[in-house]
């Protein structure tokens, strides 16, 4: 039986592999021979470290020395130095660029310190169907804590230390909320949970309720307390079944246990939770639209004021927060406020989760502290631009947010950073674009989004949108005016300007921001009818190149519509008239003679 | 089912339940608890963690492996799903990602049972707030 002592991890991230860790591997297997370890050491591929700008990463196990931008050429020193003489090789550690020390232990490393779980902090680590877990992990000692050791304002004075402000994407300081709702006076009050997550590419909320469904729970009954509600709501879209299925067990147990119900920890607070559907439907995210859903009418948004806190479901007060606002409770009255303000920028603390998506390496749930920037994120973390292609720009806040481009990768992320951008944190979605992707047709995705989302009952939100929708469509296909550019901005401030609710309010943002960001790529397509991304079918064309092209007769074959032609051996053509650009011949051409225009 | 009734109650049950995690985790007696914990969210299971863990469990029991087969939430690496984390007794805890069934057999003929480490390895790559 071989008994392997030592390991050599290498990174098998796409970065990694893109500066030749798979050489590197071999490299380490023939030196390993050499040396003739073969029974002792073995080589493994990992996936990413996450620190792709340092790649290709190597650590060693057992003793976690940790190697950086390591060549096929250093295999063999590695091997002679430290497996078999055991001395590191120092000139391969990581160097702390501010005080040039050479770290060799990745837990010391500040790119390592970048992702910090708070929210997060229990989901892949407990079983979210077993409370008897989340209790190991100190939960519900913070309700605990609350209702038999502080005052309702305590824990709000405690919240608003705290400077945590909404994770639903509007940044409200929650304290305050709380405070608010706490001061009307009625005889019934009521804590929402916004479960009701719909921007396109968001899955942070989901994947809370599904991993530590208990927090939640925790975080509203510990509301209840301080705004003097014993009825909690969890407005949740059905398309969660699982997340649904996970609370309605986390619900049983606590209330199995007291932690929920009446007299809990025998005081005389008592507070229940029940879980109401909502049919998916965008808009009833909105606070006021949410309330109507739940009370069994159409999902509508009303004007503010009045505000939910102070007259809300059935006309009570009702405190509404998002699931992630919620996930951060337990900790700030287990840590306290003082700790947690101390992470994060000025005016925001605290850590936000973001969904990575797109077009980036590692898409990916990931959690970092307030003033982290983009570039951080979605080159470190995110392990940079899928196949090695150009970054275009980064949408933040889903429909309701703005694209953010290059120049702002070094902006470190808050609520006010990103509202200064002309984008906004949103709830938390994330989506990366590459060079191939056309911001005319994303601004359009959006839009499309926002217009089949609009409830209908305000008109610049009905109406506006549907033409911007319009406008974008004919640009989209060749037949927009450089007047419509102007009439893009004017009516997108209109909207934004009049709509009733947060949906419409910001809907025009995508549109605004790629026409600030990208006004060039707008202008080719009014003026010379050109997508430069290559992605308005409208304003493509194939064309075969006649001196690449061998006339093998593959494309020929392929295209459904039957528009290419020629002889064998002969170059063919593209009926252009024809073509439908569906991109088959490009795919399966072997001599790249095939190219867009 | 006991009701918790006070802050006292609570903190009781919660070093009674962290002695057992540790107990399972800690123990270097080779004969105790492997733990494997699958991540179980929407996104795992639409990428086959379901099949993988009715896999774990069904070769584990036809190898007459003692091993605690969970389910847990998301580990935020969408890119790698099924992913799952196997402990060992007496040793850390590793995450592995890009489960397949034929991975699945290698980690339990290499890993779990001879303790030899295996490709796939995911880095963890965050901190987590620590409990009390």
């Amino acid at each position: 039986m071989t008994t392997f002592t030592d390991y050599i991890l290498v990174c098998g991230g796409t970065g990694c592999r893109a500066s030749q860790s798979e050489q590197l591997i071999n490299s380490l297997k023939s030196a390993i021979l050499q040396q003739g370890l073969q029974e002792k050491v073995q080589v493994l591929r990992t996936g990413c470290f996450g620190f792709c700008e340092q790649g290709p990463i190597v650590k060693m196990v057992p003793d976690n020395t940790f190697y950086v931008q390591v060549y096929p050429s250093d295999a063999d020193e590695i091997v002679r130095e430290h497996l078999v003489k055991g001395r590191k090789v120092a000139r391969l550690l990581y160097t702390n660029p501010e005080t040039k020390e050479h770290i060799s232990d990745s837990k010391h490393m500040d790119f390592y310190k970048k992702q910090y779980r708070i929210a997060l902090r229990n989901c892949g680590f407990i079983n979210p169907e077993n409370i008897d877990e989340y209790i190991a992990r100190d939960g519900y000692v913070s309700l605990g804590k609350a209702l038999t050791e502080m005052t309702p304002e305590e824990v709000i004075q405690e919240i608003k230390d705290s400077g945590l402000r909404g994770r639903g994407g509007g940044g409200f300081p929650t304290g305050m909320k709380w405070e608010i709702t706490r001061k009307v006076v009625a005889d019934q009050k009521y804590v929402v949970c916004n479960a009701d997550e719909g921007d396109p590419g968001a899955f942070m909320d989901r994947s809370i309720l599904e991993g530590d469904p208990h927090s939640i729970l925790e975080a509203m009954a510990i509301n209840g307390y301080c705004t003097g509600a014993d009825k909690g709501l969890i407005y949740i879209r059905a398309e969660y079944p699982l997340a649904v299925e996970r609370l309605k067990i986390a619900i049983k147990q606590a209330t199995e246990y007291g932690l929920l119900g009446d007299n809990i920890f025998g005081t005389d607070f008592s507070f229940s939770i029940e879980i109401r559907y909502g049919a998916g439907a965008f808009v009833c995210g909105e606070e006021t639209a949410l309330i109507h859903s739940m009370e069994g009418q159409r999902g509508e948004a009303t004007s503010k004021p009045p505000f939910p806190s102070e007259q809300g479901y059935k006309g009570q007060p009702t405190n509404v927060n998002n699931v992630e606002t919620y996930a951060n409770i337990p900790v700030i009255l287990q840590k306290g406020a003082k700790w947690f303000s101390s992470i994060g920028t000025e005016r925001s603390k605290g850590t936000k989760v973001f969904a990575l998506a797109g077009k980036v390496n590692n898409v990916g749930l990931i959690e970092v502290p307030m003033g982290t920037t983009l570039r951080e994120v979605i080159f470190g973390i995110g392990g940079g631009i899928k196949d090695g292609k150009k970054f275009k720009a980064v949408q933040t806040g889903g429909p309701s947010g703005g694209c953010l481009t290059e120049k702002h990768l070094d902006l470190p992320i808050d609520y006010d950073n990103l509202l200064a951008a002309g984008s906004m944190m949103g709830s938390g979605g994330m989506i990366v674009m590459d060079e191939d992707d056309c911001m005319v047709a994303v601004s359009k995705f959006y839009l499309d989004f926002t217009v089949e989302e609009s409830c209908g009952k305000c008109t610049p939100c009905r109406v506006g949108n549907k033409r911007l929708q319009e406008i974008l469509h004919r640009i989209t296909i060749g037949k927009g005016e450089v007047e419509d550019l102007e009439l893009l901005k004017n009516l997108g401030n209109v909207i934004k300007d009049t709509a009733l609710c947060g949906l419409g309010q910001t809907s025009p943002n995508p549109v605004l921001s790629t026409m600030e960001h990208f006004r060039d790529e707008y202008l080719a397509h009014v003026v010379d009818k050109k997508c430069p991304s290559h992605q308005c079918r409208k304003l493509i064309h194939y064309y075969i190149n006649a001196e690449k092209c061998r006339g093998c007769t593959v494309c020929a074959r392929i295209c459904p519509v039957h528009c290419i032609t020629g002889e064998r051996k002969i170059p063919h053509v593209i009926d252009t008239l024809e073509c439908i650009r569906c991109g088959s011949c490009i795919e399966k051409c072997k001599f790249d003679a095939i190219y867009i225009i | 089912m006991n009701k918790i009734k006070t802050l006292d109650d609570l903190r009781k049950m919660r070093e009674a339940f962290k002695a057992d995690i540790d107990l399972r985790e800690k123990s270097n007696h080779p004969e105790q608890m492997i733990q494997i914990k699958i991540s179980m969210a929407t996104c795992g299971i639409a990428s086959g963690a379901k099949e993988i863990m009715n896999y774990f469990v069904q070769t584990l029991n036809k190898r007459q492996i003692d091993a605690l087969v969970t389910q847990t939430g998301c580990m935020g690496y969408c890119y790698a799903e099924p992913t799952a984390e196997i402990i060992l007794p007496g040793k850390e805890p590793l995450v592995f990602g890009y489960l397949t069934e034929e991975k699945v057999d290698e980690l339990i003929n290499q890993y779990i049972q001879q303790g030899i480490l295996v490709d796939g390895i995911m880095p963890i790559t965050y901190n987590a707030v620590n409990p009390e």
